[in-house]
């Protein structure tokens, strides 16, 4: 075994020799997060340099295994690597629902074919993918999704139409939950499928969202065309795949109740802005709402941590995503809010196209506890998957 | 370190929980209290032969140094069944300020006493009902060869079955001064203090005690004279803590008993348990309890550390289980429905020593203050 404190001198000098000056910026708008795909349009030389220095050592997929071109560190290898990235502030290489939701599903349950297919361009940041679940009668729900693939002998033929597909209107490629047995049990009948978003009969409209962003889209599939070798998994089994993904997705989005890495504290901001009388917050009803805030956000990460120290030791419950999810989701919605009463009059204004403000973080953060499966259905999962109550 | 137990901490872990199952259940609480009595001896002496009485004592001086992260786990076995006894008070708190503060005399004396659970102590400290350290008004002046002492001590816990007091007096300045704070070590039986026991609602003891110009000896002096705040600091987030993993244990069985009452009890001809209203509400408090765990389990494991960070943890931790150990055991004693009221049944026990505990070492409200005093705001 490597030695952990070498790795880490070599990643650090690594990183100060590769990481390009302007990738070690905090993100200020959406251009600064690297997406990849055959249309990324990078926002300069620097950022393409960072992704492919990076994915040429598969450190966009640190864990991945080598023989698909990922990085194969080990788990405390590739947090002492986040370390390092975040000591210097570098910016993550590539945002891929890829990396983060596809590529765990595919090492489980795609054939060697496909691994050697997908799994390299993913890492490459080549493909960008996008997720078909919801549809426009299927939310909480998601069983009972209607979107109909027919299969024609050497291909399946896709119809149907699927709603809140983060950025369909800019990926290459869809990961899709269609019916393919009409007679079955909802969650028996349905398989998953990958197809080109550029094949014949797709299109996709963006929805404006309230915070004035349009990060989702309604896809329809008309009479679309897929070869059956784009078949994950058996078929109408699609749906342990659906659910071993979203477990993925869940704890993506119960991610962001973490504070960014080098995002200051609430009540540093509240004394910044608001300053202290007797060496307390001068609102001292606002100080009480972030004192409670900040033992929850405390608590909270160190159950992440826990979740992942019990994992490595192979104690883990499993079930324990639906709880970050749920938990994490309420309290970025909670830091939000706080943001709101600590900016006052001053946090209302509305941005332009290059300027994301405050209110419109808030707004956006109200659908942390929709997206990736409501926090009600997680209240659900818990009660009964964990606590067992009768349904 | 990673937040999970160790080998040696999950064996401690299990056995405290065999014995506290078997030894003192709930019931025993019930007949104490029936009885009027507040303690028993028997079971601490069982305590003492399991080796807890000196968990946190260094081994030198007869305990067996496993730290507090192991005495956390004992008190969440005792928090499970409500059992009583002054461990906290005496084998953690009191023995912290020995090990910290204490000569060699002091030592080699008290505390081969406090592991062997021989002799009992207990911290004079409290005189206002609201915790605050700071506040002490109680003066300590010096005489010829000694002090004499003037004051009044409130909620002293376990002082109906401590035969020693940690006092904290003050040898200048003023109450709210974290400087002249000077601690002496006290016979109860001491004919110039007036120690008076309090019944409190859940049951256990607590005394007031009154010094009117009490002389103590030179020698009663506890570290340097005017010095003892760091280390009482301490001592007092090793309470806290502690208390927090009291609660830990109370709010997960009051949890875990209504969780079974909920899948047992039918109503309209189906389990209470099958309503989403009740689920969701039982969902929420399971991850509260979740976060709690980490929280009491962290805080333990930076006193150990000795991390700079350990207040903050602590109080972190404390505020935490507080706030989540009320909800428990208010949404225990709801869902229960109407037996949730009555005395026959267990779960009314949980409410009330949730109660006391919440107090000890510094309710929600002090320690959400001092986490955003610690953290600058």
């Amino acid at each position: 075994m490597v030695n952990l404190e070498d790795f880490r001198q070599e990643t650090r000098a690594w990183l100060e020799e590769n990481c390009p000056a302007s990738m070690r910026r905090p993100i200020k708008s959406d251009k600064d997060q690297c997406w990849g795909g055959r249309n990324w349009v990078f926002e300069n030389e620097d950022q393409k340099l960072w992704l492919e220095r990076m994915a040429e050592r598969g450190w966009t997929a640190p864990q991945w295994p080598t023989e698909y071109g990922g990085g194969g560190l080990s788990r405390e290898e590739a947090k002492i690597l986040q370390q390092e990235m975040a000591r210097i502030v570098a910016r993550r290489p590539l945002e891929s629902f890829g990396i983060d939701m596809l590529g765990p599903a595919l090492f489980k349950f795609a054939s060697e074919k496909q691994k050697q297919r997908f799994i390299p361009q993913i890492i490459r940041g080549e493909i960008r993918w996008c997720q078909g679940y919801s549809e426009p009668n299927a939310g909480s729900d998601l069983a009972s999704l209607q979107t109909r693939a027919e299969d024609k002998g050497d291909h399946y033929l896709v119809t149907g139409s699927k709603v809140w597909t983060s950025y369909a209107d800019k990926a290459d490629w869809i990961f899709c939950l269609v019916r393919t047995d009409f007679e079955a049990p909802k969650h028996l009948g349905i398989s998953f499928l990958l197809f080109d978003m550029a094949s014949p009969g797709v299109s996709t409209k963006p929805i404006k969202l309230i915070s004035g962003s349009s990060p989702f889209c309604e896809t329809v599939f008309d009479n679309v065309k897929v070869p059956k070798e784009n078949l994950v998994g058996e078929l109408n089994k699609g749906w342990d795949i659906a659910k071993y993904l979203l477990t993925h997705e869940r704890e993506m989005i119960g991610g962001f109740g973490l504070s960014r890495a080098g995002s200051k504290p609430l009540g540093h901001t509240a004394v910044r802005a608001i300053g202290t009388k007797n060496d307390c917050l001068a609102d001292g009803g606002l100080r009480a709402d972030i004192a409670d805030f900040e033992i929850d956000e405390m608590a909270f990460a160190l159950t992440v941590e826990r979740v992942v120290d019990e994992a490595k030791a192979g104690q883990g419950t499993g079930a324990a995503s639906s709880v970050l999810k749920l938990y994490g989701t309420e309290l970025n919605k909670a830091r939000n809010e706080l943001l709101m009463s600590i900016g006052g009059s001053g946090a209302l204004p509305w941005g332009g196209d290059d300027k994301t403000t405050l209110a419109q973080h808030w707004l956006r953060s109200k659908g942390n506890s929709i997206e990736g499966g409501s926090s009600e259905i997680q209240l659900n999962i818990i009660a009964k998957r964990i606590l067992g109550m009768p349904s | 370190m990673a937040l999970i137990l160790s080998d040696e901490q999950q064996m401690l872990h299990d056995s405290a929980k065999s014995f506290i199952q078997e030894r003192s259940p709930v019931s025993a609480l019930r007949e104490l209290r029936d009885r009027g009595e507040e303690w028993s001896a028997e079971l601490w002496a069982g305590m003492a032969e399991m080796g807890w009485t000196g968990i946190t004592v260094p081994e030198e001086y007869g305990g067996l140094e496993f730290g507090h992260v192991g005495a956390g786990l004992v008190l969440e076995e005792c928090g499970r069944t409500l059992a009583s006894s002054p461990l906290l008070s005496s084998s953690f708190v009191c023995a912290a300020l020995i090990s910290a503060l204490g000569n060699e005399r002091q030592k080699e004396t008290l505390l081969p006493a406090i592991a062997s659970g021989e002799t009992i102590l207990t911290l004079a400290l409290s005189e206002n009902d609201r915790f605050d350290p700071l506040a002490v008004a109680t003066t300590a002046v010096r005489d010829t060869d000694g002090y004499v002492l003037d004051g009044r001590k409130m909620h002293v816990l376990d002082g109906g079955v401590a035969s020693k007091l940690i006092v904290v007096a003050r040898t200048g300045g003023e109450p709210g001064d974290n400087s002249d704070l000077t601690l002496f070590i006290v016979e109860c039986d001491d004919d110039a203090i007036q120690v008076a026991r309090k019944l409190n609602v859940d049951s256990r003891q607590v005394a007031d005690v009154r010094f009117e110009a009490a002389r103590v000896d030179s020698d009663a002096l506890l570290g340097e004279p005017g010095a003892a705040w760091q280390q009482l600091e301490r001592a007092l987030d090793i309470g806290a803590v502690l208390s927090a993993a009291e609660l830990l244990g109370l709010a997960q069985e009051a949890f875990e008993r209504t969780l079974d009452y909920l899948k047992d009890r039918k109503q309209f001809g189906v389990p209470v348990g099958s309503f989403q209203a009740l689920q969701h509400r039982a969902a929420q408090l399971f991850c509260e309890l979740e976060l709690c765990k980490s929280a009491v389990l962290k805080a333990l494991q930076a006193i150990d550390e000795d991390q700079p960070e350990r207040s903050r943890l602590a109080s972190m931790a404390k505020a935490k289980m507080a706030k989540t150990a009320k909800l428990a055991v208010n949404e225990a004693v709801q869902m229960h429905g109407g037996v949730g009221m009555t005395d026959e049944y267990d779960i009314g026990f949980f409410m009330k020593r949730a109660a006391a505990a919440c107090q000890e070492y510094g309710d929600f409200y002090y320690h959400a203050d001092r986490f955003a005093r610690l953290g600058k705001y």
